[in-house]
C-alpha cells in the first residue's frame, strides 16, 4: 500500500471547485489574475485565453505557488483510485490511415506536448497554429489536419478549448480531422 | 436462574445472530459465559489490537468462523503508513494451534503474506472459506498454497486487495479433485489468470454460484464459461470491451439469456458502452449492479441500461450517471436499497456530474432506500430536509461533497440544517460522514437525535471543542469516531475521557490535539491503548511536538471481558507508532 497520497500534481487535490460560471469564463486577461478571494479554490480560474499568440494551455500549476495538497481527499480507495486512473490510454485516428495508435494522455503536461507528441507519432506532420485553432500539416501533400477529440457525453470537440486537466479527464479518443472537412462544417475561416 | 439447565441456555443462545447480542450473554452470569464460550461458532474482533489471539483462541474453543479486522477505516485513504501493522500471522498461529477446525477466515484491513497463507492451508483441514478485503503483503503464490492444499475449499473471496503478481499457475493449482467451490473472487488481481484453467475448474464445480473475474478474462472465456455455469447467481465480468457485431458478442447476448439465475452483475473491466446491450436479457432479474469499475460508460448507455432494472436493490455507479441518469434511476428502480455514486474524477479535474437533484429525485422515487454513498459537486439544505422527509428509513448515510467546506450555494449556508434533519428523521441511522461547511450545531443535532449512531466520519467540519464534545456526549451508542482536519483539541478530548470504554476506536488526525493531550488521556485510562503515528522520520523532536499536519491519534478499545490482558506491540517493524 502506498505512503501517503501527493496526489495527481500539485494543482488539483485541494479544495478543487467546480465549474462556477465566472471560473470558466472566456477571458482576455493573462492567467494568474486577480483572483485571489478564490485562491483556495483549484483549477480553472484563469479561463481559456485565446490570445493570438501560441498558448501552451497547461493547468496553469506553473504559474502559481504549489497548492496545500489535501491527502485522503475525496475518500477514494486506492484500489478505486487506480482502476480509475489506469482509463487514460486513447486511441488516435488519423483521417485517412488505416491504422490507429493509442497514447497516454496521463504522460502530457499540456496540450503542446500532446500534438507534439502526435506530430512524432505520425511523423509527417508540422504543427501550425492559425488563430484559435491548432493545426498539424502533413507536408508532403499538404494536407491539413484538425485536432479534435470525443468527449464523455460522445461529442466531438476542437482540442484546446478546456483546460489541460478536464480535457484529459473527458477525453476518450482523439481524431485528426482533414482540415477540408473542418471547414465544410464552418467551424473556421480560412485566412 | 442457576438452575436453568444449561443445555437450555444454549439452545437459546443459539438463536442470537448478532456478535453483539452474544457479548450480552456471556456477561450475564459465569454459568452464561461458560455456555457462550463453549459454544460460539462465529467469533468477531472488530479490532486486532484489542485482544490477543491467544486468548480469543482460548475463550472459544469450538470456534468455527473467525472475522479480523485490522487496520482503521481511514487507511483506504492513505491516512495511516504502510508499516502500521495489523498482521495476520499471529492470529493464524493461534488459531492453528488452539482450533484446528476452523473453516472460515475473513480479514479487513489486514496484513497477511505468502507465508501465513501456506500455514493457513496446512493447519485447517475442513477449512472452507477464506474472504480478504482490502488487505496486503500476498502474493499469487500464496493463493496457489490455498488452492493446492485447502481440500474441499468452498469460497475464496478476494475484494479489492493489493496483491503482487507472480505468475498465473495459482489458478492451475486446484487439483481436479476439487469440485467444492461455490464462490471465487479474483476480480482484484492485476496480473493475468490461465483462462482455460479456469474454464475446466467452472466445469468441475456444480455448486458455484458467485464467479469474479478480472480484467485478464476475455469475453471468449467468459462465453464458455457460462455455458458450462448457466447457474450462476453472481457475476463479475472480466475485460468487456467486444465489437458488437462480432459472432463473441452475439453469443454473449445468448449465453447472458441462459444464465436465468443471475442476480448480481459487476465487473465489467474496459467496458465500452455499446457492450452494455449484451446484458439487456439479464436486467429484468438483476437485484445487484456494480457499475463503478466503468468509467468510458457515458450517462445515455448507463440511463438505458438502468432502466431495465426495475428489480435492482443494490446500485453502484459512478457520476457519469449524472442527474438525468439517476432520475431514470428513481422512475425505475423501486425495490432500490442501497445507492452508491462514486466519483468518475478523482484527480480533481473540475468535472463533477451529480448535485444535489440527483438525490432528491433518488429519494422520492426510491422509497426504500437506506443505505447511501453519494460524492457530490454539491449538496443544499432543502435537498437534505427533503430526502430526509422522503427516507426515513436510511441505516447508512453518507455523503462527501468533492470541495471540502463548500456550503449550500443557494443560500451560502453551512449544511447543519440539512444535515440535522436527516439525523432528526432517520431514527435507525447508524452510520454517518457529513462533509460541506459544517459549524459546531451540526454536532449539536447528532448528539441530540442520532440516538443510533455507531460511526460517524467527519473531516473538515466544525469551529470549536464544543462540536466533537457534543457528540461524545449525546451519541449513546456511538462505537467509531474518525475525525480528520478539524478544530477539535484537547479539551474536547479530555472532556469525557470515560466514553471511550464504551467505543472501539477514534480516530483523529490534522486535528488541534497535542501531545501532552494524548498523554494525560493515557495516563487517565490506562486500560485503553492510545498511540501516535508520527509521519515524520522519527527523531525525538518531531516526537515531542505534535506538528499542525498529520498528527495522528489512535484510540483503541479494549473487549469488555474483565480478566483480558493489555496487548503490547512486538512487531518490530512498527516502528513509528508510540503506544502512551
Amino acid at each position: 500500500m502506498s505512503t501517503t497520497e501527493t496526489g495527481n500534481s500539485s494543482t488539483t487535490e485541494s479544495a478543487v471547485s467546480g465549474l462556477d460560471y465566472e471560473e470558466t469564463q472566456l477571458t482576455l486577461a493573462p492567467p494568474g489574475g486577480s483572483r485571489s478571494e478564490l485562491e483556495r479554490k483549484r483549477g480553472f480560474s484563469e479561463g481559456v485565453d485565446l490570445s493570438l499568440e501560441t498558448k501552451d494551455f497547461l493547468s496553469g500549476s506553473s504559474d502559481e505557488p504549489p497548492k496545500p495538497q489535501v491527502v485522503g481527499w475525496p475518500p477514494v480507495r486506492s484500489f478505486r483510485r487506480n482502476v480509475l486512473k489506469s482509463c487514460t490510454y486513447v486511441k488516435v485516428a488519423v483521417d485517412g490511415t488505416p491504422y490507429l495508435r493509442k497514447v497516454d494522455l496521463e504522460a502530457y503536461a499540456g496540450y503542446q506536448q500532446l500534438l507534439t507528441a502526435l506530430e512524432e507519432m505520425f511523423s509527417c506532420f508540422t504543427a501550425r497554429t492559425y488563430p484559435n485553432v491548432r493545426r498539424l500539416v502533413d507536408p508532403v501533400n499538404g494536407t491539413e489536419y484538425v485536432p479534435t477529440y470525443e468527449d464523455k457525453d460522445g461529442d466531438w470537440m476542437l482540442i484546446g478549448d478546456v483546460p489541460w486537466k478536464m480535457f484529459v479527464a473527458s477525453c476518450k479518443r482523439l481524431r485528426l480531422m482533414k482540415s477540408s472537412e473542418f471547414v465544410d462544417i464552418g467551424c473556421i475561416t480560412e485566412r | 436462574m442457576t438452575y436453568f439447565p444449561e443445555e437450555v441456555v444454549e439452545h437459546i443462545v443459539d438463536f442470537l445472530g448478532s456478535h453483539g447480542d452474544r457479548n450480552a450473554v456471556s456477561t450475564v452470569c459465569k454459568a452464561w459465559y461458560q455456555v457462550d464460550r463453549l459454544s460460539r461458532r462465529s467469533v468477531f474482533v472488530g479490532n486486532c489490537y484489542a485482544i490477543r489471539p491467544e486468548r480469543v483462541v482460548t475463550r472459544f474453543p469450538e470456534m468455527k468462523s473467525l472475522t479480523v479486522k485490522g487496520k482503521p477505516h481511514f487507511a483506504d485513504f492513505n491516512l495511516v503508513p504502510y508499516d502500521w501493522g495489523g498482521f495476520a500471522q499471529p492470529w493464524i498461529e493461534a488459531a492453528a494451534r488452539g482450533c484446528p477446525g476452523l473453516e472460515e477466515l475473513r480479514l479487513k484491513r489486514m496484513v497477511i503474506t505468502d507465508d501465513d497463507l501456506e500455514l493457513l492451508s496446512c493447519s485447517f483441514p475442513n477449512f472452507k472459506s477464506l474472504v480478504l478485503v482490502s488487505c496486503e503483503g500476498f502474493s499469487t503464490d500464496g493463493l496457489a498454497e490455498i488452492a493446492t492444499y485447502c481440500r474441499g475449499l468452498r469460497e475464496l473471496d478476494l475484494q479489492e486487495n493489493e496483491v503482487e503478481d507472480h505468475g498465473h499457475q495459482w489458478l492451475s493449482c486446484f487439483p481436479d479433485s476439487c469440485t467444492s467451490l461455490v464462490s471465487l473472487n479474483f476480480a482484484c488481481l492485476k496480473g493475468e489468470v490461465n483462462a482455460s484453467a479456469l474454464e475446466r475448474l467452472v466445469a468441475r464445480c456444480p455448486n458455484l454460484r458467485s464467479l469474479k473475474l478480472n480484467h485478464s478474462i476475455p469475453v471468449e472465456s467468459l462465453n464458455k464459461i457460462l455455458a458450462r455455469a448457466p447457474h450462476l447467481v453472481d457475476l463479475g465480468t472480466g475485460s468487456f470491451t467486444i465489437d458488437n457485431r462480432s459472432e463473441t458478442y452475439h453469443r454473449l447476448i445468448n449465453s447472458f439469456f441462459r444464465c436465468k439465475s443471475l442476480r448480481s452483475l459487476s465487473g465489467f473491466w474496459d467496458a465500452s458502452p455499446f457492450c452494455l446491450q449484451a446484458v439487456y436479457p439479464i436486467c429484468a432479474n438483476l437485484t445487484v449492479l456494480n457499475l463503478s469499475y466503468a468509467p468510458a460508460i457515458q450517462s445515455a448507455d448507463l440511463t438505458k441500461l438502468v432502466g431495465f432494472c426495475f428489480k435492482l436493490q443494490k446500485l453502484w455507479v459512478l457520476d457519469c450517471i449524472g442527474d438525468k441518469g439517476l432520475v431514470v434511476v428513481a422512475s425505475t428502480c423501486k425495490e432500490l436499497q442501497e445507492l452508491r455514486v462514486f466519483p468518475s474524477d478523482v484527480y480533481g479535474a473540475g468535472i463533477t456530474a451529480v448535485t444535489e437533484e440527483g438525490l432528491v429525485a433518488i429519494s422520492s422515487g426510491c422509497p426504500k432506500l437506506n443505505s447511501l454513498l453519494y460524492f457530490c459537486y454539491q449538496m443544499t439544505n432543502a435537498a437534505l430536509t427533503t430526502v430526509a422527509k422522503n427516507c426515513p428509513h436510511f441505516t447508512r448515510f453518507r455523503l462527501c461533497i468533492l470541495e471540502p467546506e463548500k456550503p449550500d450555494p443557494v443560500t451560502n449556508q453551512p449544511l447543519d440544517e440539512g444535515f440535522g434533519a436527516i439525523v432528526r428523521s432517520c431514527k435507525n441511522l447508524r452510520r454517518l460522514s457529513v462533509s460541506g461547511l459544517l459549524t459546531d450545531q451540526v454536532f449539536l443535532y447528532i448528539g441530540m437525535y442520532a440516538e443510533r449512531l455507531e460511526m460517524l466520519s467527519i473531516a473538515f467540519a466544525g469551529d470549536s471543542d464544543k462540536g466533537m464534545v457534543y457528540v461524545l456526549n449525546g451519541c449513546k451508542n456511538l462505537r467509531k469516531l474518525e475525525i480528520r482536519d478539524c478544530p477539535f483539541g484537547d479539551a474536547a478530548l479530555l472532556k469525557d475521557v470515560a466514553k471511550y470504554e464504551t467505543m472501539r476506536s477514534l480516530w483523529m488526525s490534522s486535528c488541534d490535539v497535542t501531545l501532552g493531550g494524548c498523554k494525560s488521556l493515557a495516563a487517565k485510562m490506562p486500560r485503553l491503548n492510545v498511540e501516535i503515528i508520527n509521519e515524520n522520520d522519527g527523531t525525538s523532536e518531531s516526537k515531542e511536538n505534535l506538528s499542525d499536519q498529520h498528527k495522528l491519534v489512535l484510540c483503541q478499545q479494549f473487549t469488555s471481558v474483565s480478566n483480558d490482558i493489555m496487548f503490547t506491540s512486538n512487531d518490530p517493524d512498527v516502528c513509528r507508532r508510540v503506544r502512551l
